[in-house]
């Protein structure tokens, strides 16, 4: 127990000296926070947008939208923030840095995770924030004891979901060095197909939503939840609280993925 | 105490495939093939070869960074790839070509990370440091951010922060390339300590011989994945026929000092008042040698010069 709580330690200096090197340029630091939360809020402007023609989304208002993108954005943020870093795997890789980290008496994971806090990511958990209060106020969800555990626990498991999806496909930069563009169109594609109700889609896309890559538990079955309204496309009714139970198996998943990948490492040749 | 029996590192059959190549192209290429290596506590050991002989693979698969394709390995009785964080704590790496530092904070606050990465009681943290601050002249620039350091600084506070923790086998990747000759110096010497004072083992790859002249009495020689030689630094220069030279000066200038027991050439300089004596080593000894020069002539200085190990691995490579 010591001996886990002196190790928590040892990734808090790391990354507090991580924060303390962002905010020793607190101009930059400012502005890439504000660049974070204008790129999250044009996707706000997008669905605005759209309302402003139509009155329902895949058979959700503009409300039950903004709340899904809510929640999506929110978790979307935390992901980010948490293990955003594994873009840069790739580079890790490339370089030869990760021998580094290997050479540690630390894991590899919690290593990269604290190589970086980048607190600008919190730009677009802010603006997301806003939204979701700005919904919640506006009456749409029921103030019961069980929403209020919705709203708070949504993000935390909807950033451990997106945080394993991302993590499954960044382990592919040990097998591909370029991995990255295969990883960015989950990451980024994540973050599209949570925004929105899966109705919106295609069918294969929402399928692949729901039983392979499982982006519909990170906003829309809480968001049905949420709203007590039953599933359009007549999906069981306990998918909607199943959320918890899909982080835990995705990220046992991803854990998995990973562990083979880091024992698949081949080093960078020098 | 089955420890301080246990060998430092201990190789059986090691092999390190890498695949290359896409779709038909791919192909396997066997980087280090059949390595078997014992080395005891204490050793220094230089590990030398071409580039791309192995030396990094082998080198990365002892500190539990690359799992082996096969063979057996322990380091410091333990399975790198097993207990690959246990084996970080009892070993010190330097890779002279990437830094474990952080490059933008002050060279003192990676030190005191580092510290806590391995947990290292405070007191004992400051002690090591301490001996290397003063040692290796580190005070000057412990408030700098390690982007700013010079090479040979960087090298200096690489070569700390690997011994922060007190390890048992320090490996030591190309540790004085780009320095300068003073540097160069300090840090060998510094080297040298750790491992006769210390007892710290250490394994030594570098392209600058004279490193390995200065720290190890044994030398193992990899090439194609393969130990081409694994033998003291004295048995290879004798292996490999290398002569060696009693350089005397002479108090008058003499004619050749032909005729001298095991002497099979005799070069004459500075018009006879300095002569170069080869011989193999085993025909006779520097010590008969001289004796038997100051029986004919008066001598003022003497100087044995041995064969450098540059040329030895020369031959060796030659000879594959």
């Amino acid at each position: 127990m010591a001996d886990r709580s002196r190790r928590r330690g040892v990734y808090l200096r790391l990354l507090a000296s991580r924060v303390r090197s962002q905010l020793a340029y607190p101009t930059s630091f400012a502005l890439d926070l504000l660049g974070q939360a204008i790129g999250s809020a044009v996707e706000l402007v997008i669905i605005l947008a759209v309302f402003a023609q139509v009155d329902s989304l895949g058979g959700f208002t503009r409300e039950e939208v903004l709340l899904i993108y809510a929640l999506a954005g929110i978790s979307f943020g935390l992901a980010d923030l948490v293990v955003g870093q594994l873009d840069d795997l790739p580079r890790w890789i490339r370089t030869g840095e990760l021998d580094v980290l290997l050479a540690r008496p630390l894991g590899v994971f919690p290593q990269l995770v604290t190589s970086d806090l980048q607190l600008r990511r919190l730009g677009r958990v802010a603006v997301a924030a806003v939204v979701l209060g700005v919904v919640l106020a506006q009456g749409g969800v029921a103030a019961t004891p069980r929403n209020a555990v919705l709203v708070v626990g949504t993000p935390l498991v909807g950033a451990a979901i997106i945080g394993a999806i991302w993590v499954a496909t960044c382990s592919v930069s040990f097998w591909v060095v370029e991995g990255r563009e295969v990883a960015n169109a989950f990451t980024y594609g994540s973050q599209l197909t949570t925004s929105y109700p899966i109705t919106v889609f295609e069918p294969w896309l929402r399928r692949a939503a729901c039983y392979a890559v499982p982006a519909a538990f990170v906003a829309y079955f809480p968001a049905l939840a949420l709203l007590d309204r039953p599933d359009p496309l007549g999906l069981p009714h306990a998918l909607r609280y199943a959320s918890p139970l899909v982080a835990v198996v995705a990220a046992a998943v991803a854990a998995l993925i990973w562990r083979t990948a880091v024992r698949h490492y081949q080093g960078a040749g020098s | 105490m089955t420890r301080a029996t246990e060998p430092a590192i201990a190789t059986e059959g090691l092999r390190r495939e890498f695949t290359v190549g896409r779709r038909r192209a791919r192909r396997t290429v066997v980087a280090v093939s059949g390595v078997d290596l014992r080395i005891e506590p204490g050793e220094a050991v230089g590990f030398l070869g071409p580039n791309g002989a192995g030396k990094s693979t082998t080198i990365k698969m002892l500190t539990g960074i690359l799992v082996p394709t096969a063979g057996s390995l322990r380091v410091c009785g333990l399975d790198p790839t097993r207990q690959r964080r246990e084996l970080a704590r009892r070993l010190g790496v330097v890779f002279g070509q990437r830094s474990q530092l952080w490059w933008d904070l002050p060279l003192r606050d990676s030190f005191e990370l580092l510290g806590s990465v391995h947990r290292v009681p405070a007191d004992r943290h400051r002690a090591r440091l301490d001996r290397c601050v003063d040692v290796l002249q580190l005070a000057p620039f412990l408030d700098v951010p390690v982007r700013q350091l010079s090479l040979g600084q960087r090298m200096r506070a690489e070569v700390t922060a690997a011994l922060l923790h007190g390890p048992q086998l320090l490996v030591l990747d190309e540790p004085t390339v780009g320095l300068d000759l003073v540097s160069k110096e300090r840090l060998r010497a510094f080297l040298e300590e750790v491992n006769v004072v210390d007892g710290v083992t250490i394994l030594l790859t570098t392209h600058d011989l004279a490193d390995v002249e200065r720290l190890c009495r044994r030398v193992v020689v990899i090439d194609h994945g393969r130990v081409v030689t694994d033998d003291s630094i004295d048995a290879l220069r004798a292996r490999s026929g290398g002569a060696r030279e009693v350089v005397v000066e002479l108090a008058a200038p003499a004619d050749p000092l032909a005729g001298l027991p095991g002497v099979h050439d005799v070069r004459v300089e500075a018009d006879g008042l300095r002569q170069r004596l080869a011989f193999a080593p085993g025909d006779t000894t520097a010590a008969a040698l001289i004796s038997a020069v100051a029986a004919r002539v008066e001598l003022r200085d003497v100087t044995v010069v041995e064969p450098s190990i540059e040329d030895l691995v020369r031959t060796l490579y030659a000879g594959r």
